[in-house]
């Protein structure tokens, strides 16, 4: 009995503790190429710990809370700001980061109006918010020349009262939401103005009948499976249930648009938090992400974008040659990216969210 | 001599026994209730900053007295009149509260039924039926959530049987509207609807049945007379074990609900996590645990008094 309680305490203080050989990570769902988690392990020895979210609210709460017990996170750019100034994160050691040199300058000097100097944090992937249409039945409804590369297929009441009845699922972040819903109406997407985000709700809120569920990971099964016929979500993830269509052969036929009006770009950036039990294995981490053979396998697989210059020769035909993945210079000056709210908008912001979504 | 003076002590002994044995519940719920209590009505009565943690003011223990004295100085109950300000909240929890009276009555139509056939069954039946009913605690109750997205979807096993069978043409939506939050409570809440029932009616004397059928009593009034009220304790604690944990469910509404689907639990994670305001959600915990706690100790009292009137 003694024994078994012994071994119960002891087992117990590893599980909080974090013994120095353990790295843990905090990524968003289906994000990474598992076979990496692996080759991280056998190439530093290290025990790695891969735990993943898919709200940025979710992790933010996790990171303010403070003591989260994890050595590498991965918000987006617009939450890591505030996150970095709340304190949450420590800055990176350049010297223990090698590959560092492999980085896309581009893309670099995007994430710097999040992160100034890109002191606190390294792009791990980015990539826009768009249309994932399900062709086959969204044709069937809608006629052949539905607008699937356009906002109006999501905004427009007349195509989503149609819609409906396959099914739409929109992403549950009002920071994504809004801004697209201001872009349809021609306003600024980083519109700070409460009367202004109160018309992009008024855009959300016609259409909003229509609108199966709001949820920001189920939809890639949902669009995979032929649940629902139009997600509006993250690139990446669409053209993954664009993937697992075709390999379930089901009739399935997912495509994957950035919406021709524009479409909001964003950067998840891999961070460490100011009380990361362990920051050197934190820094391996990081370097061994960065590592351009590394990096190209985790696109290929997830189909994101990375800011990772070295990793392209790498890539595959189907991520580089994609303008969804990597689009042209045209459709990047077309691209937008936002800031984040200060908490008096953001209050305003959830409520006009609680209130398209549940009608209330 | 030596057996008068042990007898003292024998007395003493005992008592601290005694003491001991009362103390370890209330230092339980001291410890489990009122100190997580005191640190959420604390959070509630603070103002958000961004900062780790996202709420201020902190104990400043190395000030002192003066430390202490400007903690409480800085708190206030502006959060609470804040949830006043916006019809949302209270909303939600008459939404909630309806939710869970609704999904508390199917759960007692379901479960009493079978706790009664359960008491009535053979001897050497109920254990394995009691075992039936507690076996799914053996699956993680997520999964169990989860396998009813798998049921209830679109493309779910019931549209397919339902398609297959041309009982209709196409799918039901049923996964995504409070049909399956209602589902869910139900299934998973039951098992506390049975057992207290069944506890009660298989505490129940059958000779008193016996002697209603003797003295012409029908079956049915029977059971109107004897059986229910006799069985009034589990039925009143299986709907105490369903309806409040229902009220503040986030788990079944979030996977099973669509968005119509307005319920504190969900009102309290926006709080938490979209808006960062750890001291509005806080005010939501506090509030939603007065709207539990005062009817429930209101019924007791009657209950109290009824008994005593009764004895």
């Amino acid at each position: 009995m003694t024994k078994t309680l012994v071994s119960i305490a002891a087992a117990l203080a590893i599980g909080t503790a974090a013994m120095a050989e353990d790295v843990r990570v905090y990524n968003w769902s289906d994000y990474i190429d598992e076979n990496l988690l692996a080759k991280f392990q056998t190439e530093t020895g290290i025990n790695l710990i891969y735990d993943v979210f898919d709200s940025n609210e979710l992790l933010e709460t996790k990171m303010l809370a403070g003591g989260s017990g994890y050595d590498v996170v991965v918000p987006t750019g617009t939450f890591l700001q505030r996150q970095i100034s709340a304190g949450a994160f420590q800055k990176l050691d350049l010297a223990k980061l090698p590959n560092h040199q492999n980085l896309w300058d581009v893309i670099a000097k995007r994430t710097a109006q999040y992160d100034p100097d890109n002191a606190y944090s390294i792009n791990y992937m980015w990539g826009t918010t768009g249309i994932g249409a399900n062709i086959g039945k969204v044709t069937a409804t809608l006629g052949a020349d539905a607008p699937i590369d356009s906002l109006e297929l999501v905004f427009d009441p007349a195509n989503m009262e149609k819609l409906a009845a396959c099914g739409v699922h929109f992403l549950d972040a009002p920071t994504e939401m809004i801004p697209a819903a201001l872009k349809y109406i021609g306003e600024d997407p980083d519109s700070k103005d409460p009367a202004k985000i109160e018309e992009a709700a008024k855009v959300l809120e016609a259409v909003r009948p229509y609108v199966q569920k709001f949820h920001s990971s189920e939809y890639i099964n949902a669009l995979a499976n032929g649940d629902i016929c139009v997600a509006f979500g993250w690139s990446g993830d669409i053209l993954q249930a664009r993937d697992r269509a075709a390999e379930a052969d089901n009739g399935n036929e997912i495509a994957f648009h950035a919406p021709k009006e524009g479409a909001l770009m964003w950067f998840d950036q891999m961070a460490i938090p100011a009380d990361a039990p362990n920051p050197d294995g934190a820094h391996k981490f990081l370097n061994f992400i960065m590592d351009a053979q590394n990096m190209a396998a985790a696109s290929n697989y997830v189909y994101y974008a990375n800011g990772n210059k070295a990793s392209q020769e790498f890539l595959n035909e189907d991520v580089i040659g994609d303008g969804a993945i990597y689009p042209d210079a045209a459709t990047l000056d077309n691209l937008y990216s936002v800031s984040p709210y200060d908490p008096k908008v953001q209050r305003v912001v959830t409520r006009i969210w609680t209130r398209v979504k549940s009608g209330t | 001599m030596a057996r008068r003076g042990q007898r003292p002590q024998t007395v003493s002994g005992v008592a601290m026994r005694r003491l001991i044995l009362i103390a370890i519940p209330y230092l339980w719920l001291f410890a489990l209730f009122l100190i997580p209590f005191a640190i959420v009505l604390k959070i509630s009565l603070s103002d958000t900053v961004l900062a780790i943690p996202p709420y201020a003011p902190q104990i400043d223990l190395a000030a002192g007295w003066q430390g202490i004295k400007d903690f409480f100085g800085a708190l206030d109950g502006e959060n609470f009149v804040f949830l006043t300000s916006d019809d949302l909240y209270w909303k939600a929890y008459l939404s909630s509260l309806r939710i869970a009276a609704l999904s508390t009555l199917m759960t007692l139509l379901v479960g009493f039924p079978i706790a009664y056939a359960m008491a009535r069954a053979p001897d050497e039946w109920r254990p394995t039926l009691m075992m039936l009913v507690i076996l799914p605690f053996w699956t993680s109750f997520l999964i169990r959530v989860y396998s009813w997205m798998g049921i209830l979807a679109n493309e779910g096993i019931l549209n397919q049987v339902l398609t297959w069978t041309g009982i209709i043409d196409s799918p039901l939506q049923i996964l995504n509207t409070n049909t399956a939050v209602y589902i869910g409570i139900v299934y998973t809440y039951l098992p506390f609807m049975i057992l207290p029932i069944y506890a009660a009616l298989e505490r129940l004397d059958g000779s008193l049945l016996e002697a209603a059928e003797d003295l012409g009593c029908s079956r049915t009034s029977a059971f109107w007379l004897i059986t229910l009220p006799l069985s009034k304790n589990g039925v009143i604690a299986g709907c105490f074990l369903v309806f409040i944990p229902a009220v503040g469910e986030f788990v079944i509404p979030s996977l099973l609900g669509g968005s119509r689907t307005l319920m504190i639990g969900k009102v309290l994670w926006e709080e938490f996590f979209s808006n960062r305001d750890w001291p509005v959600a806080s005010a939501v915990a506090v509030v939603l645990l007065l709207i539990l706690v005062i009817p429930i100790v209101l019924f007791q009292r009657q209950e109290q008094k009824q008994r005593e009137a009764e004895g």
